[in-house]
């Protein structure tokens, strides 16, 4: 289970806060959805799920453990537990497909000849055919595919929970609907904790819940099933998509800073 | 009156208050690159070092710069054995051209010219490859795999610079000498076997080893401000753009800078 105390989160003394108090409980086993505007902060909030952004102030429990109080080497037995599926996959150029899915086995000093069989079952687990997709660069190979490396990649190793950012941004209708099958399906079978940040709400159908960010805080968590009859002001003009309500116009984004650089002061 | 003397307070305090934000801002960036570099031989020196990254670097930075520098080091050569002729023949001492062409180049121009040749052409690539790394997520990638970018990327890159620049610079300084020479017998009609003697007499052991010291020392220098801003560029591709440029910048005057240490240094 992933919890969510009072999580605030700005990136210097003097800016704007992206995130203000925010709460959420993710239950283990199930997928919770992350929806709001664009520029509302959801990446920064995943990004502070897994570890790699540390919130200003507040808490994250993974499993019982605050993940803000870890450092360094601590934080790879949390990188060990979460995989991060990047919204535009995050493959690296210079690697064949092969390669990036089988990066983290190879990088820990296992033989090639013992990493293939592993890459070709995730591979197919994504709908890939790896014989044809192996030898590619990522340059080679579509942007549905990446985003299917990327699921493959991360589930080599064997994490118990997944995070998605925005996985079908960028793919046509046919696309989306594979991957969101996709998503479904590799959670079923594995029985993952799955937190996704979606814009599309096609999406609704494959999850169990979904929460709404905006103006800084959740404002609504609910069931999937139930969403389109909720009555809360926000998820009715949401997922509408209606110009008028509470939701205001979307505000300037702060860039996300790719990371801290040490500083003495 | 009262007030044109507050304007001026407030014009020295603001001029007071830039140069202070700028001293700050400049020790900050330092600090943090000393930071940086700690966590890069920490982990050069605790974690297992990746031979097959190093050999790609080694390739990358040295045997693909290998056709510039030839180029650069033979100019310079036949250059500075022209130069050395119109200088000498006042004073009849055309003999020495050999060992002056030899020694300027070993002890300086050889290892300088390489560093900031290898500069351009591959510190700036290391800072562009890295800075798209970062802008795109793959280092926070590695990271989510439980991959250290220092162990990964960084190391096999400063280490690689350093240890292929010195080849380089050989290269540099022989094919200086060959140019030096090809003038000296087919231009400037002075004795071939005079210019490789004066040569064998001059230049000492000590004298090479400095030069090389000089050139080792270049490509840490390249290479770690070329793997420090690309992993810290941001905002797109303005940002791998500007880090590019700020790190041959910072690179070039950080070697002409450590240039001027290391001969006080190395040949009292």
């Amino acid at each position: 289970m992933i919890e969510l105390i009072n999580v605030r989160k700005r990136f210097s003394d003097d800016a704007d806060w992206i995130t203000d108090g925010v709460n959420l409980t993710i239950p283990e086993g199930q997928t919770t959805c992350i929806i709001g505007k664009s520029g509302e902060g959801k990446s920064v909030l995943l990004k502070q799920i897994i570890g790699l952004i540390k919130p200003t102030s507040g808490s994250i429990l993974i499993d019982g453990v605050d993940i803000t109080k870890l450092d360094g080497d601590e934080l790879k037995h949390v990188f060990k537990k979460i995989g991060y599926v990047f919204q535009f996959a995050a493959l690296l150029d210079s690697l064949t497909v092969f390669e990036n899915v089988g990066l983290p086995l190879l990088e820990k000093g296992i033989p090639k000849e013992e990493v293939l069989p592993i890459v070709k079952e995730k591979l197919t687990l994504v709908n890939l055919s790896p014989e044809q997709t192996m030898d590619k660069y990522p340059s080679e190979i579509s942007g549905g595919m990446k985003k299917r490396v990327g699921l493959a990649r991360t589930l080599i190793v064997n994490p118990k929970i997944i995070l998605y950012d925005e996985p079908t941004t960028g793919l046509d209708p046919i696309t989306t609907r594979i991957i969101h099958e996709l998503m479904f399906t590799t959670q079923k079978k594995l029985g993952l904790t799955a937190v996704v940040i979606s814009h599309d709400i096609e999406i609704f159908k494959y999850v169990d819940r979904v929460a709404l960010l905006n103006e800084r805080k959740i404002q609504y968590v609910g069931d999937a099933k139930t969403i389109w009859e909720s009555d809360n002001p926000y998820v009715h003009q949401f997922i509408r998509g209606l110009t008028e309500g509470p939701i205001q116009t979307e505000r300037t984004k702060e860039e996300m800073p790719k990371r801290k650089r040490p500083s003495w002061r | 009156m009262f007030s044109s003397v507050l304007s001026v307070i407030g014009m020295i305090q603001s001029i007071i208050f830039s140069i202070g934000a700028y001293v700050v801002s400049t020790l900050d960036t330092i600090g943090s690159f000393f930071l940086f570099m700690w966590g890069v031989l920490k982990t050069a020196f605790s974690s297992k070092l990746r031979l097959h990254q190093l050999f790609e670097q080694m390739l990358a930075i040295g045997v693909q710069s290998l056709s510039i520098i030839l180029l650069t080091g033979f100019s310079t050569g036949a250059v500075l054995a022209w130069q050395s002729y119109i200088g000498f023949k006042r004073f009849g001492a055309e003999d020495f051209i050999g060992p002056v062409v030899a020694l300027s180049l070993i002890r300086e121009l050889g290892p300088v010219l390489t560093g900031l040749m290898v500069t351009g052409r591959a510190g700036s690539a290391m800072t562009a490859e890295l800075g798209t790394m970062s802008i795109t997520e793959q280092l926070e990638a590695l990271q989510t795999l439980c991959i250290d970018v220092n162990q990964y990327l960084m190391v096999p890159r400063i280490l690689g610079a350093t240890i292929i620049i010195p080849f380089l610079a050989v290269f540099s300084m022989i094919c200086g000498i060959i140019g030096g020479y090809l003038i000296c017998i087919n231009v400037l009609h002075i004795n071939g076997e005079q210019y490789i003697s004066g040569i064998k007499t001059f230049v000492e052991l000590p004298d090479i080893m400095g030069g090389l010291c000089k050139a080792a020392a270049f490509g840490f220098i390249f290479s770690s401000v070329g793997c420090y801003k690309g992993f810290y560029t941001s905002g797109g591709a303005k940002g791998v753009g500007l880090a590019t440029t700020q790190s041959v910048v910072i690179s070039s005057i950080s070697i002409l800078i450590a240039d001027y240490f290391l001969t006080t240094l190395l040949f009292k």
